[in-house]
Parts: structure tokens; sequence; C-alpha cells
């Protein structure tokens, strides 16, 4: 059995689970692949720790046809997300994204999203976990029909939405030979629509691993002929396909949370350490008086970042965490950190044991293993300091 | 894949070389294949004793924690530290350098339950469609 991206997977994918556009190219690279989230999606390629150094020190290509783009669109879209997620879309200028949240009438979270701002009356779309997709569209949908008065439609887009990213301190430049786009123009966060490898599309820096790079929304029936292109524009810089596997050490590593993990619907955003993406003065929204109250209380769990300080195996999600002797939390993510060379994780644990510098003890298959409450992000990247091209 | 033919498999991947009443296990190259990059190995030390079909220590990959399970009853009588220190050995030389224990068999006739090359070749084929 193994974990991956938070979901357990074993064995074979079977009939049932959908196939990206790619498909056949990953059977091609002799990806190994496995039922994820119901799709059949590459786990590695060449091994994840080959393809995580790759993606920190050159580049890596994603394959993300599985995750879900809905449009919101009408005279009242910004209302409405206004009032259906937790970060401030008032804030959103044309051409750019944020990191968000859709929050449940709890205070808990359905799901972390990037809304993507287009032009003034052009709407938005909204970018949504595969294993959340389907969940999501049926909580959008009976949102709006819970606000009869607004002028807003909601429609999943995922079918006719290719998704493809590329990531890695070489991304820029490989990405430059195949458009005439000004890339330095698109700073993070931000978006724009152009032609990539003569395909129309909408192109985006934004991304899961901590890298700069960019997340493509081609047309989905030409999303092939871009993974194409961009694998023999970079194979000089040393781009490779990278599968799920790497990709979850890469998000870890620059602690992005995974929903199911980190986030779930019993979790505040406050205690998930994403405060940030929630703003409780932008106006009312679902949830909020919940999580205002959470956090005017002061909250009683909170997730903080560890590192195992004795050998005894990798820290992995659910694993128990105890503080003093007592069992104070869990393991919400862990994995030996292929950049650090050390064992990693987060955990959620009772507010009163967290602490940078503090001691805690996982419980590796039963047996306690010493580690260090260390600050967050375990990596973060060098900014504009990629190598030049050779 | 290429079991070497001197070896006796288990159906869990575990691999055993007999020499006299001296067991040594490891796993094969196809278990290493299935778990990826392996960074971590929790092995018995010298004088512990392993029950056959019963799990005697941990392979960890990057992405899961595995049990090894022990094809043969004996006393260990040696663990290789080498592959403790480096575990990616498993993946480079799962059946030279990435042995993983030695043990004193307390009963020969065990090795008949288990599967020749060809067997093991037939049955992990089938396993991985």
């Amino acid at each position: 059995m193994t974990e991956v991206l938070g979901h357990q997977v074993a064995g074979e994918p079977g009939a049932e689970d959908r196939r990206t556009p790619l498909h056949d190219r990953h059977v091609a690279l002799g990806a190994r692949l496995i039922p994820f989230a119901g799709w059949v999606m590459p786990v590695q390629y060449g091994g994840i720790l080959a393809e995580h150094r790759a993606v920190r020190l050159a580049a890596g290509l994603f394959d993300l046809g599985h995750m879900g783009q809905v449009d919101v669109r009408g005279a009242d879209a910004l209302p409405f997300l206004q009032a259906v997620t937790t970060n401030d879309v008032a804030a959103l200028e044309p051409w750019q994204a944020q990191y968000s949240l859709l929050p449940n009438e709890r205070g808990g979270v359905i799901d972390d999203i990037i809304v993507y701002r287009r032009d003034e009356g052009d709407g938005y779309m909204v970018v949504v976990n595969a294993s959340n997709a389907a969940k999501d569209v049926a909580w959008l949908h009976a949102q709006r029909e819970a606000r009869p008065g607004l002028d807003v439609s909601v429609r999943d887009a995922s079918d006719e939405t290719g998704m493809v990213a590329i990531q890695g301190p070489r991304a820029e430049e490989i990405v430059a030979r195949l458009t005439d786009l000004d890339l330095a123009a698109i700073g993070p966060f931000a978006w724009a629509r152009g032609t990539v490898a003569g395909i129309p599309m909408c192109l985006a820096r934004t991304g899961y691993t901590g890298e700069d790079g960019f997340e493509f929304y081609p047309p989905i029936e030409r999303v092939g002929e871009l993974w194409d292109a961009l694998l023999e524009a970079g194979a000089p810089d040393g781009l490779v396909p990278v599968g799920l596997g790497a990709r979850d050490t890469l998000r870890l590593e620059a602690r992005m949370p995974l929903y199911g993990q980190e986030l779930g619907d019993d979790i505040s955003p406050f205690e998930a350490g994403l405060g940030w993406a929630v703003k409780l003065d932008k106006g009312d929204f679902v949830g909020r008086e919940p999580m205002a109250e959470l956090r005017a209380r002061g909250v009683p769990r909170k997730t903080v970042g560890f590192r195992l300080v004795e050998r005894g195996g990798a820290p992995r999600s659910h694993y128990p965490v105890r503080a003093e002797g007592r069992e104070v939390g869990h393991v919400t993510s862990g994995a030996v950190s292929p950049t650090l060379g050390e064992n990693i994780g987060l955990a959620l644990v009772e507010a009163d044991a967290a602490g940078v510098g503090r001691p805690l003890e996982v419980m590796v298959r039963g047996r306690p293993v010493r580690a260090e409450q260390i600050k967050t992000p375990f990596y973060r990247r060098r900014r504009n300091a990629a190598p030049p091209a050779s | 894949m290429s079991s070497p033919q001197d070896l006796r498999y288990t159906r869990t991947h575990e691999w055993v070389r007999i020499d006299g009443d001296v067991a040594t296990l490891g796993i094969t190259d196809h278990a290493q294949e299935e778990l990826g990059d392996i960074t971590f190995l929790e092995l018995p030390e010298a004088g512990e004793s392993l029950t056959q079909a019963q799990p005697f220590g941990v392979v960890e990959s990057v992405k899961a924690a595995s049990d090894v399970y022990a094809p043969v009853d004996g006393e260990v009588v040696e663990r290789n530290a080498d592959v403790v220190d480096q575990p990616e050995l498993v993946n480079s030389s799962p059946y030279e350098k990435a042995w993983l224990v030695k043990v004193r068999l307390a009963d020969p006739s065990q090795v008949d339950d288990l599967m020749d090359a060809a067997a093991y070749e037939a049955f992990a084929g089938e396993a991985s469609h």
C-alpha cells in the first residue's frame, strides 16, 4: 500500500479510472501508473528522487489533466465568489490570480483553489483539486441556486481545458523559446492569454513546487502537442517529466498544503496556517462567523513543521505525535526531503505544544522518534539566482 | 527480469541464498523496482529470531514503508551494516551488495517451500499485470 498525495493507492488502475490526453505518452515514457482520485496518473518515470532534483536544479514537466477548471461568469461573478471563497477576490486586478479556499458552513475547508481573473466583465477561472472536483462543482451550483438574485453562471470546463505545468529554475527560458509573449511581464500569480508552441491558450505563473514556473491551460485536444513541444524544447536544459510522487515531496518542502492532509472539512484554515488566505473583513462569506469566533478565542490546534533528529524511519501522515510523553496530534504529511536529506514533516498539534525549537516525538511504527520543530517552508528557492543557460 | 538461478524466492518478493546451514536474505529486483528509491531500512540485530512468513524488517522508499517477511525460521548471525548506511544499494545491487541479514536455519526443509527462479518469475510477472 502506497500513499501518494493523500490517496491510498494499491495495485493497478482499473477500467473505470479516467485517462488524461497524455496517457499514451506516459506509457511510452515508461511511467509507473497508479489510480489517483479516479484517474490513471503517473507516479514516477525515472524515479522520485531524480525527478525531484530535476525540478529544483533544472525543470520538470507535469501532467495535471486530472485537475478541474470551473468557469464563473456573469455580472455578479465577483459578489458570488466573495461569498463562497475566503480570500478577497475584489483585490484581484484583471489577469491576476490568488490562492484561496472554499469554506464550509462550519468554518472548515471544502477545497483549496486558485482563482484567476480574466478581463473586466469576462469572469473568472477557478482551478480545483482532482479529488474534490465533482464535490466542488456540485457545491458551487448549490451555492448559486441559494442566491437566485445574483446574475452568475457556474460551469465545469474541465472536459475542454487541458492542464500542464513546467516548474524549475530553467522553466522560463524553456517557455521563452516557444512563445512571443513577454514572460517577464507575467509576475508571480499573474497570467496571460497568448500563443505557446503555436497553440492559443492561457498560461499562469503559478505552481505547486516552490519553484518558478508556469501552468498552461490549452484546449484539451492540443495538450499532447504542447507536451511534446515543451519536452523537446527543454531537453537540452534537463527538463524531465515528473510524476505525482515528486510533486508531493516538492510541495511538502515548500510547505504547500495538501487537501485531505493539512486541510479538511474539520480543520480551520487558521489551524492549517492559512489564515493569510482568509480575509475576515472583506464582508460576509460562507463559514465566516465560526472562523472569526475561533480566531478570537484562539485556535486549539496548530500546524507545525518538524524534522526528525534521530534515525528511525520517515514520518508519514497519520503517525501520532507526542510531547512530554502525551499524544498531542498527528503527522499530516512527512517524507525524506530529497533537497535537505532529512526526515521532515508537518503535524497538526495542540496549540500548547507548538513552538519553533520545541521537541516532539513522532511515533514511527509504534516507536517514538525524537523531532524538533523548525521554521517553514523547509525549502525556499533563491530568487533571480537561476544559473545562466550553458 | 533476470532472477539469479541459484536463489530461492518467496511470494512476498524476498530471496534466499543457501550456504550450508546459513541463509542469506534480501529483496528481489522486482520488489525494489516496485518500491522505487529506497531511503531507510530497519533490520534485526544478530541474535534475534526470525519466524517464517512473519515480518522481520522494514524497507522504506520515498513513498511507503513495507514489511520484509522471513522466508525461513532462524537466528540472525549477521546483519549488513553497509546496506543500513546506504539503503540505495537495494536499488543498485539487490542480489549482491544489498543482502539484508544472514540467518542460521532452524529447519532446512523449509527451503523446499520456496520458489525457484522460473517459478518466481512466472509469479512476479503475473502479479505485475
